[in-house]
């Protein structure tokens, strides 16, 4: 069959290829932009950490709080539901469910009642593999709760348990966390203040100082030593190498520590960890509070700020970051100035 | 020495063939020798620095950084992430069209010489004219999307450069690498044109391709560190070495996966050049050309993409099985619509690439003994491809939940589970084999004696495999719990395999003997050709979407478990927010691509020489 020229070949007149070309892949390009702007619209947040009052902590918003970490950051929801990827443990009664799973010969671990199996499940989740899932070596799809991506906090998985226990009518029987070096939680937990470490040897552990000192009981030497740091430096230094660490690098050492100690540290926390580790040369605790820093200004100001209002209890003053602090105390120097 | 290296052109052209290929093969064979030198330097250095390490006990570890405000930069008010995000992704795009290109040229260009055909070996240089501008320009920006990495995230890039050591080094050697052997391979195309010397040339092709496919590996380590970290400690300090650090769990998946996803990319790319050459053609001989040029690319492009769902399917268990939450996350939790899109465009490209060969039919007055099939294999893939897009759960108001009787509708619900989208993404897959089997039947009267027996086999093994996806799709899809839902599609997929293997096997056989029938180039409708843009465009924002999803199953990591991201892009954006993205990124390519075949088609145009008027005139 002859092909002729003119059934196939561009005319005089016709739009030019090139407009024809683009427009038809503009207009492609539209329809799937189109298509992805009408399906639903989600952000996925990153879990915020905030603080949680443990002193106003009551079992019902302990409860709660374990629920909402359960849809949330405790990311449980993702596979403990009706698709079939995990146990769809919303609608099992998990109370009896935990006490049938005990006495199965296939249950591996150490857990006697369901406080500590829920907990076990949690940080070690291959002690017992439900039938029918898991993955080959009878290992668990599970991830480590207390562990990256996930870190739910001690406090955290405690409120998990007390949910888990309580959402089918059970009574809980997980106690009310008190004092714990990790207190975070999720934001819509609780709103409270949160209270602060009893002493600076509790601090330096819950911020993991020890990890890379040599203080308390650690020989480390990943970061300079701090059993005999009041001999090399002043209160004022100390307290200038915790809020910003990369101002002064010790000789010999890589500026590898964490700049956010100001952001984890109550006021108080903060002055308990600079008086005790500037006593740390053989000598009492120096109490001195002559040379007024920044932050101790801001806990002035914080603690006179319950004179003018009365809105404010000293606690909230002292408990309040570091770097929120020096913030308020800004904030409210302004608005004297313009009464 | 490099008297000695470079002698051997010259002898060719001596025609001292024997002692001329053991020259070239010298000269290979020291390039790669140079390579792999640099990289066991590189790579011993590393090692010692790690014993070092080691017997130094005083010598702090170096952790993962917590990364702070302070630890982020912004130019002005542009987003940082949308500025790394749109440079990265046109990057992304070059290198894998300049990378694809050069493999199926070195293919075409063998059987070029296998058949003796002239034309395999214009089409193929001309598929590296097209391409060599694109190489100077993925270059540009790598190098913007480097030292952007390193002005708006300077303290993760520090930690990077710690983990990864000397084989940044290494990577910038095989770059030179690939740009000496680049020109040498397209600049002696007519140099090293016959006989002995053409293999002399097709020998620089595979190492060009060697070196090519190298770097894409070594590029693929730091994405795939950054999504399953290996041969570091959970505080990010390394533990092991080089070899540990890139063979994470997912590099493997990776580098099959984007190696043929670039071939497909590459070939749709290179099929819009031909088919807007064929359309723009003056003669029926050009338009001849263009449109086996366009139908060559097209062949690459759609077998290339057939195996890439399976690729993609093992990428995808592997996640799994690195974290089943971060499977989730992509499947099932928040990036899950991004799947809906998928479909679209998955369905787009095999929609075109249907429409094509069914137009492309038209070519050869063979083919109306099947385009009788064609309304079945049409309703088929229209069907499969309404499944694919039905979402399981829909955003509903309460009004519509009461009216609907629940969030999933009672008829069209079951339809949104993986099981019916596993059973129509197959039968899709399977209808283009027959489209694609069909037109190379087009041009054949098959002769041998068997033929009858021939086509009944092909014939069961297609009802076989077709029921057999129904089946295990239904039933174990619906019948039976989760473990053996996954396990089902495996089965599935190995049915579309069996049809694709056994088709191409015994076509192969059958054709032995076969009488040709005439074909007419340039027969194919214009409208037909318009599929041929439609392809790349449906690659290129599939390649964008998938590399958004492939990237976002991080969530709020840098690094997945020892970098929290916590500048203040640490969210994963809203699917429309993604998707203006990603058509920023396709529109800014095509305006590069324009711009490439700009430049292609610029050194055909030669000037007339002016008419001296004044000359004339006296």
């Amino acid at each position: 069959m002859e092909v002729t020229q003119e059934k196939f070949i561009k005319e005089e007149g016709d739009l030019p290829i090139i407009v024809k070309v683009l427009s038809f892949m503009l207009f492609m390009i539209l329809v799937f932009t189109g298509i992805s702007n009408l399906l639903p619209q989600v952000e996925g947040q990153a879990p915020k950490d905030t603080k949680v009052d443990l002193g106003a902590l009551t079992m019902e918003s302990y409860i709660a709080m374990g629920e909402t970490l359960f849809s949330g950051k405790g990311t449980c929801t993702l596979c403990h539901n009706n698709m079939g990827r995990a146990p769809d443990i919303p609608i099992m009664d998990m109370e009896a469910t935990a006490i049938e799973r005990l006495k199965d010969p296939q249950y591996k671990g150490k857990a006697k009642d369901s406080e500590s199996y829920f907990q076990e499940s949690m940080i070690a989740p291959s002690e017992y593999i439900v039938a029918g899932f898991g993955k080959q070596g009878d290992t668990s799809t599970m991830p480590i709760i207390n562990k990256a991506p996930i870190e739910l906090t001690e406090v955290e998985m405690g409120a998990i348990v007390a949910y888990l226990q309580a959402k089918d009518g059970g009574q809980p029987t997980v106690e009310l966390p008190t004092d714990a070096p990790a207190i975070e939680a999720s934001p819509a937990a609780s709103a409270e203040p949160p209270k602060p470490t009893e002493n600076a040897q509790a601090v330096l552990i819950k911020n993991a100082c020890t990890a890379c000192h040599a203080v308390l009981e650690s020989p480390s030497t990943i970061g300079p030593e701090l059993k005999a740091v009041g001999s090399r430096l002043s209160k004022e230094e100390i307290r200038q190498s915790i809020i910003n660490p990369s101002a002064v690098i010790a000789e010999g050492y890589p500026p590898i520590m964490p700049p956010d100690f100001a952001d984890k540290m109550m006021v108080r926390e903060l002055e308990m960890v600079v008086d005790f580790l500037y006593a740390s040369k053989g000598s009492a605790i120096n109490t001195d509070t002559e040379k007024a820093e920044p932050v101790e200004e801001a806990k002035k100001q914080a603690t006179d700020a319950e004179v003018v209002d009365g809105s404010v209890t000293d606690t909230m003053a002292a408990d309040t970051p570091v770097e929120d602090q020096i913030e308020n105390k800004q904030d409210t120097t302004e608005q004297k100035g313009k009464e | 020495m490099l008297t000695y290296l470079f002698k051997p052109f010259a002898n060719i052209e001596k025609g001292e063939t024997k002692q001329s290929l053991l020259s070239v093969i010298l000269l290979l064979f020291s390039i790669v020798s140079v390579m792999l030198l640099t990289t066991e330097l590189a790579w011993s250095s590393e090692t010692a620095s790690a014993v070092e390490t080691a017997e130094e006990i005083s010598e702090p570890i170096k952790v993962a950084p917590k990364m702070g405000p302070s630890d982020y930069r912004q130019i002005g008010s542009v987003s940082s992430r949308a500025f790394v995000w749109v440079v990265a992704q046109l990057h992304l795009f070059l290198a894998a069209f300049v990378l694809a290109v050069p493999l199926f040229v070195t293919v075409i260009e063998w059987i070029g010489v296998k058949t003796g055909d002239q034309r395999y070996d214009d089409m193929a240089h001309e598929f590296m004219k097209v391409s060599m501008t694109a190489y100077s320009l993925t270059a540009l920006f790598g190098g913007t999307l480097a030292l952007s990495l390193f002005l708006l995230y300077p303290t993760f890039m520090a930690y990077m450069m710690e983990v990864f050591g000397n084989q940044v080094i290494v990577y910038a050697m095989l770059f030179f690498l690939e740009s000496g052997v680049l020109y040498i391979y397209y600049y002696s195309w007519y140099a090293l044109r016959y006989g002995n010397k053409k293999y002399v040339h097709l020998s620089l092709g595979v190492l060009l391709n060697g070196v090519g496919t190298t770097l894409l590996f070594v590029a693929n380590a730091w994405a795939t560190f950054m999504m399953a970290p290996s041969g570091v400690n959970e505080a990010g300090a390394v533990t092991g070495g080089i070899w540990d650090i890139m063979r994470g769990p997912l590099w493997n998946p990776l580098n099959l996966h984007r190696f043929v996803a670039n071939i497909a990319f590459g070939g749709a790319v290179v099929g819009a050049y031909a088919g807007y050459k064929m359309l723009s053609a003056r003669t029926m001989a050009q338009r001849a050309h263009y449109d086996w040029m366009g139908y060559t690319s097209n062949f690459i492009a759609v077998l290339a993409f057939l195996p890439l769902p399976f690729a993609g399917y093992w990428l995808m268990a592997e996640i799994y099985a690195y974290s089943q939450q971060m499977g989730i996350t992509a499947m099932g939790g928040i990036l899950a619509w991004l799947f809906i899109v998928q479909a679209v465009l998955i369905g787009t490209i095999l929609l075109a690439a249907n429409y094509y060969l069914w137009n492309g039919m038209s070519r050869c007055d063979g083919s109306k003994r099947y385009t009788w099939l064609i309304k079945y294999i049409a309703f088929t893939l229209v069907v499969s491809f309404l499944i694919w897009v039905t979402p399981h759960t829909l955003i509903l108001t309460a009004k519509e939940i009461a009216a609907l009787g629940g969030s999933h509708h009672p008829l069209l619900g079951p339809f949104g589970i993986m099981p019916a989208k596993n059973i129509a993404v197959n039968l899709m897959l399977i209808g283009t084999f027959l489209s694609f089997q069909l037109y190379r039947r087009s041009d054949k009267e098959i002769t041998v004696a068997w033929a009858g027996f021939g086509n009944a086999l092909m014939a069961t093994i297609y009802i076989v495999a077709i029921a057999n996806v129904i089946f295990l799709g239904v039933y174990y899809g619906y019948f039976t719990n989760t473990v053996y839902k996954v396990g089902s599609s495996v089965a599935q997929v190995m049915s579309t395999l069996i049809v694709i293997v056994a088709g191409v096997t015994i076509d192969t056989l059958m054709f032995k003997g076969a009488k040709t029938l005439p074909v007419t180039w340039g027969k194919i409708s214009n409208r037909g050709v318009y599929a041929l843009f439609a392809l790349p465009i449906a690659f290129t924002w599939l390649m964008a979407l998938m590399g958004y999803v492939r990237s976002s199953v991080r969530t709020h990591w840098h690094v997945y478990t020892v970098i929290k991201d916590n500048s203040t892009d640490n969210f994963i954006p809203n699917i429309g927010y993604a998707a203006n993205m990603m058509t920023v990124a396709t529109i800014a390519f095509l305006i590069l691509i324009l711009f490439i075949f700009w430049v292609a088609s610029l050194s055909e145009t030669k000037q007339e020489l002016p008419v001296n008027k004044n000359a004339n005139n006296s």
